[in-house]
């Protein structure tokens, strides 16, 4: 065994790769609830391609066939229907275990030099993930994957002067249809993954030459040396130490994911949407069209910015700019300390203030703008729909968040971070 | 803090209510579809109603005739009992009949395209129906169904208004009636709705007031109401299954992965445990 690998070693750098990206990284030892979604989410994409692997043997990507083959896979081939549920449940998964990781740097400011790099391939990640939901779910070709995709790429349409032609040339056609479906397939089973993994890549190996953060976000690398082990002296290696307690929360997770699987593979519409067992049906626009939830919040956002000189494009930019600003964290962030635990109320309020709005956006995006009526006579903004307004009010919210950020980081009253991390 | 967070979650779901109250649509109270997915008399009862009376219209086209053995029943009792269909050999001599064979899909003779002509509706394909309506949703439908002339087929329903469908089933479960009251404000006439105990659809009416609808027998059907809800019952039992065949054995594999990852879930603690040991 040791004479194979010495003569792999002299060929290919095996060893060293290993021990530098996991064997002997050395990461604090004070990792909490949070830290379990980094290798989780690492693990859902192993379960997103394996799955999508087997699906793409039995998938059609052809208008006429793809609703009848996904069909033939929950029917007819052995197994078909758990490989299905396994990459319908993992996509919603992904999102899941991406938004905790996400509130996970919030909330610790892993985001902060030196691991701004870190940070932008991990928003790179979240932006390749949301093409490659976006694109996947026009696959099955129901009501609801041929309307959500024709008002996406109908979004396009509204950029001045190009906007026409622009959504033309994503389509490929003048509606969603064959041709869209086949390119969508070929983004959604090559194109994306490929790019996905490669900044997968680049987010590990960043993080590995910066190392971890922490619930404390102090620098173990700063850190003496323990004389005895010759590592920082809040630091353990990855190997075992983070192998078998990330282990147990697999072991965890899975007992989640296959309660989903298992017994309510649609989860009550949000991951499965019933209008999605409907053919797709070019002639018969659904009474409401909803995007599925990960997207909610900026589909939100898209409603609740009125039409403006004519032209709906603001909406469009709003949404952009909602996913774009995460990039410019590190750079927004002033604070002396990193994490939550050291900081002053005003950046905990305005974090709990995101956090609220995020997720009310989130739901907001669900449903239909009625559904909370409209405001009653006398009230300053008659007859306006009352989700509309909370909406905006939200989306500016969201939006203070991160433009007021250099302000209240930069104010707000720290606690002294101490040298060695608590617990 | 708590005490902030619990009294604004509150107000919130409070608002929230108050808003859902005032919007003020139509509401439709279902009764809950009598159906158990561990009933195989009741799916086989299911299958054959479906087969019988829907089977001709709709089609099921993802759904394979021997799948049914899914039931308990064997083959050769499908074959013999459940397909009816077939079509003529265009390639031998003598047109000869073609049995549609035990293993292909619950297909129907009707073109799509002759259906949109006689019946300006493709009647849709059933195989995912319950998915997209749910079981209870289709179980009101099929009680749902009253008489009335002003419709094409004279048959309209209180669950799916002016749908094209006429009432197949209407020689078991008798000929219904529309009653409409109406009342003064909405909290007698939910008060009503909750006393019907059946199908009623509460909407807005004319001057602030409020409209109770619910059904009535006209005519007796050959089974009894209770019969026929349980007619419809299977019937929509095996649309269900029908929807989703992996279903029970989905749920089955479910608990013992579940208890597999439990036991998993000991040892890989177990591990973590020990080895840790040497950090605290």
């Amino acid at each position: 065994m040791e004479k194979i690998l010495n003569w792999i070693d002299a060929r290919f750098p095996l060893t060293a790769l290993w021990e530098s990206q996991w064997g002997k990284y050395v990461a604090p030892k004070n990792f909490n609830f949070w830290y379990y979604f980094g290798s989780l989410a690492a693990f859902v994409l192993v379960i997103q391609i394996v799955t999508g692997i087997f699906l793409t043997m039995n998938y059609k990507p052809d208008a006429a066939k793809a609703f009848e083959s996904v069909e033939y896979i929950m029917r007819d081939v052995s197994w078909g229907w758990l490989i299905r549920y396994m990459h319908s449940t993992g996509a919603s998964m992904f999102f899941v275990v991406v938004y905790l990781h996400m509130f996970r740097a919030l909330m610790y400011g892993s985001y902060r030099k030196p691991r701004e790099l870190t940070w932008i391939f991990g928003c790179l990640i979240y932006l390749c993930l949301m093409g490659e939901a976006f694109f996947g779910y026009l696959l099955p070709w129901g009501q609801m994957s041929y309307w959500g995709a024709q008002v996406i790429v109908n979004l396009f349409s509204a950029v001045p002067v190009i906007g026409e032609d622009l959504s033309i040339w994503i389509r490929g056609d003048y509606t969603i249809s064959d041709i869209t479906l086949n390119r969508f397939f070929a983004f959604h089973v090559i194109a994306m993954p490929l790019v996905l993994l490669g900044i997968v890549m680049a987010h590990l190996m960043a993080l590995h030459e910066t190392g971890s953060n922490n619930p404390d976000g102090v620098e173990i690398k700063k850190q003496p040396k323990d004389p005895a082990t010759g590592l920082p002296l809040d630091g353990i290696y990855s190997h075992p130490y983070y192998t078998v307690k990330d282990l147990v929360g697999v072991v965890v997770f899975l007992a989640v994911f296959s309660v989903i699987v298992f017994f309510v593979p649609d989860m009550g519409g949000y991951f499965l949407e019933a209008n999605n067992f409907i053919p797709a049906d070019p002639l018969k626009t659904p009474e409401h069209i909803a995007p599925v939830w990960y997207f909610t919040p900026f589909y939100a956002m898209l409603r609740a910015v009125p039409s403006f000189l004519g032209s709906q494009v603001w909406g469009v930019i709003v949404m952009g700019v909602a996913v774009v600003i995460l990039f410019f964290l590190p750079w927004l962030d002033r604070s002396p300390v990193k994490s939550i635990r050291y900081r002053g109320t005003l950046y905990k309020a305005w974090l709990a203030a995101f956090v609220v709005a995020f997720l009310v956006l989130g739901y907001l995006g669900v449903v239909p703008v009625t559904v909370w009526g409209q405001f009653a006579d006398g009230f300053p903004l008659y007859a306006a729909d009352r989700a509309t307004v909370v909406a905006r009010v939200l989306t500016v919210v969201y939006f203070l968040f991160f433009l007021l950020m250099p302000w209240y980081t930069a104010i707000d009253r720290t606690k002294p971070v101490p040298d060695r991390v608590t617990g | 803090m708590k005490h902030a967070i619990a009294t604004l979650c509150g107000a919130l779901l409070l608002g929230a209510a108050a808003a859902a109250a005032a919007s003020g649509g139509a509401d439709l109270r279902l009764e809950p579809a009598l159906v158990n997915r561990l009933d195989d008399a009741s799916l086989q009862r299911g299958a054959r109603t479906f087969i019988n009376y829907c089977l001709n219209c709709h089609s099921a086209k993802y759904m394979r005739y021997n799948r049914l053995t899914d039931l308990g029943i064997d083959l050769a009792m499908v074959q013999d009992n459940l397909v009816f269909t077939g079509r003529f050999d265009p390639k031998s001599p003598k047109f000869e009949w073609l049995p549609t064979k035990v293993g292909d899909t619950m297909t129907i003779a009707m073109q799509p395209a002759d259906a949109k002509e006689w019946l300006k509706v493709t009647p849709p394909d059933l195989s995912v129906e319950a998915r997209v309506r749910g079981a209870d949703w289709l179980y009101n439908y099929f009680l749902g169904f009253y008489r009335d002339d002003s419709a094409a087929s004279g048959w309209n329903n209180l669950v799916f208004p002016n749908v094209g469908m006429p009432h197949v089933l209407w020689q078991s479960g008798g000929v219904n009636r529309l009653v409409s009251t109406e009342y003064e404000d909405h909290e007698k006439a939910q008060a009503a709705a909750i006393a019907a105990r059946s199908l009623v659809l509460l909407a807005p009416g004319k001057d602030h007031k409020y409209v109770v609808e619910s059904l009535v027998p006209e005519t007796p059907g050959t089974l009894s109401p209770t019969e026929y809800k349980q007619m419809v019952g299977d019937l929509v039992n095996f649309m269900d299954y029908m929807s989703e065949p992996a279903k029970n054995t989905r749920i089955r594999l479910g608990l013992v992965v579940l208890l597999y990852l439990g036991l998993l879930f000991v040892f890989a603690y177990w591990l973590k445990h020990e080895y840790w040991k040497d950090v605290h």
